[in-house]
């Protein structure tokens, strides 16, 4: 009962470590696929500036990027690999008596690069469909399931807005993004396509968005400065003059939250371990006053030609053993809360074969270290003061 | 040459104030194979002497040899190996392990010199055999009568085939009929197998089961009386 009671302390700090650090590892991980189903390397450009606030630059200067600001931006950036130019409206798309409203995306063939993106069925359009505007048009997954159920969509016609469009391509599936958003929910065309059938003369050659990749993790900050200025320049904004777009670095955002994350299980488990700390030192106390109720026990077996190793090594073993134990149950305890935070908080945990072998490991330094005072104390007995001891 | 010899033995207690004489220049020799009560009041030093004659302590001053070994200069752990070799011990409280089994009671003395579990149980389950206590080596010593606690004790002592056994009041917490028949327990196992056995008590019934009664009176050997 008491042992019990002892390693509790271990159970709560070994339980609550292996938790913290499957909630950190599970937050860490979700937002790296996050990071990878937006694309590695990331930049946006979107048009009005965020710092606009009660300013406003007039009519005219609102909707502002353009295809040949993507095209600069591409060839005359430096640190930045590749750029494409984004036309975005949600409208409904009809197949047989099927219907279903998605965003579609009017784009560039090297968007599918830049987003780390492929298609699963079919090919993708080409430089030659956006040069001469051909009807054609990749589905994203969830698209293809509610239109087509199962059915291969590749060959088929869709129609938006009443134009026909030949499905050349299934996109692969890609999740949702950070905001929650369903990334598959998409249809994608050529942006030329988009601007002359779809979306209006009012937007030609303007764009919603342009997705910017850099060359390398480095190159993000340099290449955000530089299409900034490159911008600045084709718009002829002064320096005193507030920004009509805005560039944001989607990597460094997801970068900081994963560095939070890091920063939260580091402190967490650091908490947790105080625990760890407070376990041994039950188990410490509680092996000190069993060398004390057992002295009579020691002088017995040091009469029966038990050697001080012997004395040490016995009491040693039972300190590891109750820290051991306790760590087990700890680690059963932290696998079952790791599952409740998943089940009713819908956190994603992971728990890693190191963080067991942590947890594991610091509960034999505990037992080991707590243990050995009181092993030591009660080898230092003396034979007839331990025989006589009531 | 005697299996004990002890010759000019001191030992002097220190401890606050004034120094206390327990052993006074005492000096002994006992042969293999006798069975020797030491006798004397409390505060005789027989226990001391007891204490020094297993073991357990070391004397001040003077020279101890058994078996031929000089042991009156040994360290702990010498002395520790010494204990599980050549003596057997038993108490007036029994000192068993509480909630341990009469066999595990029996079988620790074989745990501190590195023999086999098979054969630990074998040679356990002979020596249960020997103080007649077969069919109780599953019993906890809570669950054995004082007799038989003592007979677990002594099935302890000669378990390891100590030459010497000591027993420290053996039978002070025993009924008279119950302390007959362990003295008769000590006197086969002095005949039988030739143990040399070693009682301190102050009982002069038990006393006269052995062949030799030294007498012990502040710290010196008052008398030294051999039967037939």
């Amino acid at each position: 009962m008491r042992s019990a009671l002892t390693m509790l302390g271990m159970i709560i700090g070994v339980g609550s470590v292996i938790t913290m650090m499957a909630v950190g590892t599970g937050a860490g991980q979700k937002i790296s696929e996050q990071m990878a189903s937006i694309g590695s390397n990331l930049l946006i450009a979107f048009p009005g500036a965020a710092t606009a606030g009660g300013h406003s630059m007039g009519a005219g200067t609102q909707s502002t990027l353009t295809v040949e600001d993507s095209e600069a931006i591409r060839t005359e950036c430096s640190g930045v690999k590749d750029a494409a130019p984004l036309v975005n409206k949600a409208l409904q798309v009809v197949y047989g008596n099927q219907n279903w409203s998605t965003l579609v995306m009017g784009t560039t063939p090297n968007m599918l690069d830049i987003r780390d993106w492929g298609v699963s069925a079919g090919r993708p359009f080409g430089w030659e469909d956006v040069r001469s505007a051909t009807k054609v048009c990749m589905l994203g997954q969830t698209v293809a399931n509610n239109l087509f159920f199962g059915m291969n969509p590749v060959g088929q016609t869709v129609r938006i807005k009443n134009v026909p469009f030949a499905v050349i391509g299934v996109l692969k599936k890609k999740g949702q993004n950070p905001s929650g958003q369903d990334q598959d929910d998409t249809i994608y065309v050529p942006i030329t396509t988009a601007q002359k059938r779809l979306f209006g003369s009012q937007l030609y050659n303007l764009v919603s968005i342009i997705f910017i990749k850099a060359k390398s993790f480095e190159d993000l900050e340099p290449a955000e400065r530089d299409i900034t200025s490159l911008l600045q320049q084709r718009h002829h904004i002064g320096p005193k003059q507030d920004n009509d777009f805005t560039v944001r670095n989607l990597t460094a955002i997801i970068q900081s939250a994963e560095m939070a994350v890091g920063i939260l299980t580091t402190l967490l488990s650091t908490i947790a371990s105080v625990s760890l700390l407070v376990g041994g030192i039950g188990i410490m106390n509680i092996m000190l006053v069993s060398v004390t109720e057992r002295t009579r026990e020691i002088g017995i077996r040091m009469s029966v030609g038990a050697k001080t190793s012997d004395i040490r090594f016995q009491f040693i073993v039972e300190a590891l053993s109750l820290s051991l134990i306790g760590g087990a149950v700890g680690i059963a305890i932290g696998a079952g809360g790791s599952w409740l935070f998943t089940y009713f908080a819908g956190w994603p945990t992971i728990i890693t074969a190191w963080s067991i072998f942590m947890a594991f490991g610091f509960s034999v330094l505990v037992g080991i270290f707590f243990g050995f005072y009181p092993a030591y104390k009660a080898s230092r007995l003396n034979p007839i003061d331990a025989l006589r001891y009531e | 040459m005697g299996l004990v010899e002890i010759e000019n033995v001191n030992r002097i207690y220190m401890p606050e104030g004034e120094p206390v004489k327990a052993l006074d220049n005492v000096s002994l020799v006992i042969e293999s194979g006798e069975f020797v009560s030491i006798m004397g009041p409390s505060g005789s030093g027989k226990s001391t002497f007891m204490h020094i004659l297993g073991c357990l302590d070391t004397p001040t001053s003077g020279s101890y040899i058994l078996d031929g070994t000089p042991v009156s200069s040994m360290g702990h752990d010498q002395l520790a190996e010494i204990r599980s070799y050549k003596m057997g011990f038993v108490f007036q409280g029994f000192n068993l392990i509480p909630r341990t089994s009469a066999l595990e009671n029996v079988e620790l003395p074989m745990l501190y010199t590195g023999m086999g579990a098979a054969e630990r149980k074998r040679k356990a389950m002979e020596a249960l055999k020997a103080v007649g206590l077969e069919g109780r080596e599953k019993h906890n010593p809570n669950e054995l009568s004082g007799g038989q606690q003592q007979r677990v004790a002594i099935a302890r002592a000669i378990v390891n085939d100590a030459p010497i056994i000591m027993a420290d009041e053996p039978t002070g917490n025993l009924d008279t009929k119950t302390s007959k028949e362990i003295m008769e327990l000590f006197v086969r196992l002095n005949v039988e197998k030739g143990k040399t056995i070693i009682v301190v008590t102050h009982e002069p019934d038990v006393a006269a089961y052995s062949r030799r009664i030294v007498r012990f009176l502040d710290g010196r050997i008052t008398g030294d009386e051999r039967k037939r």
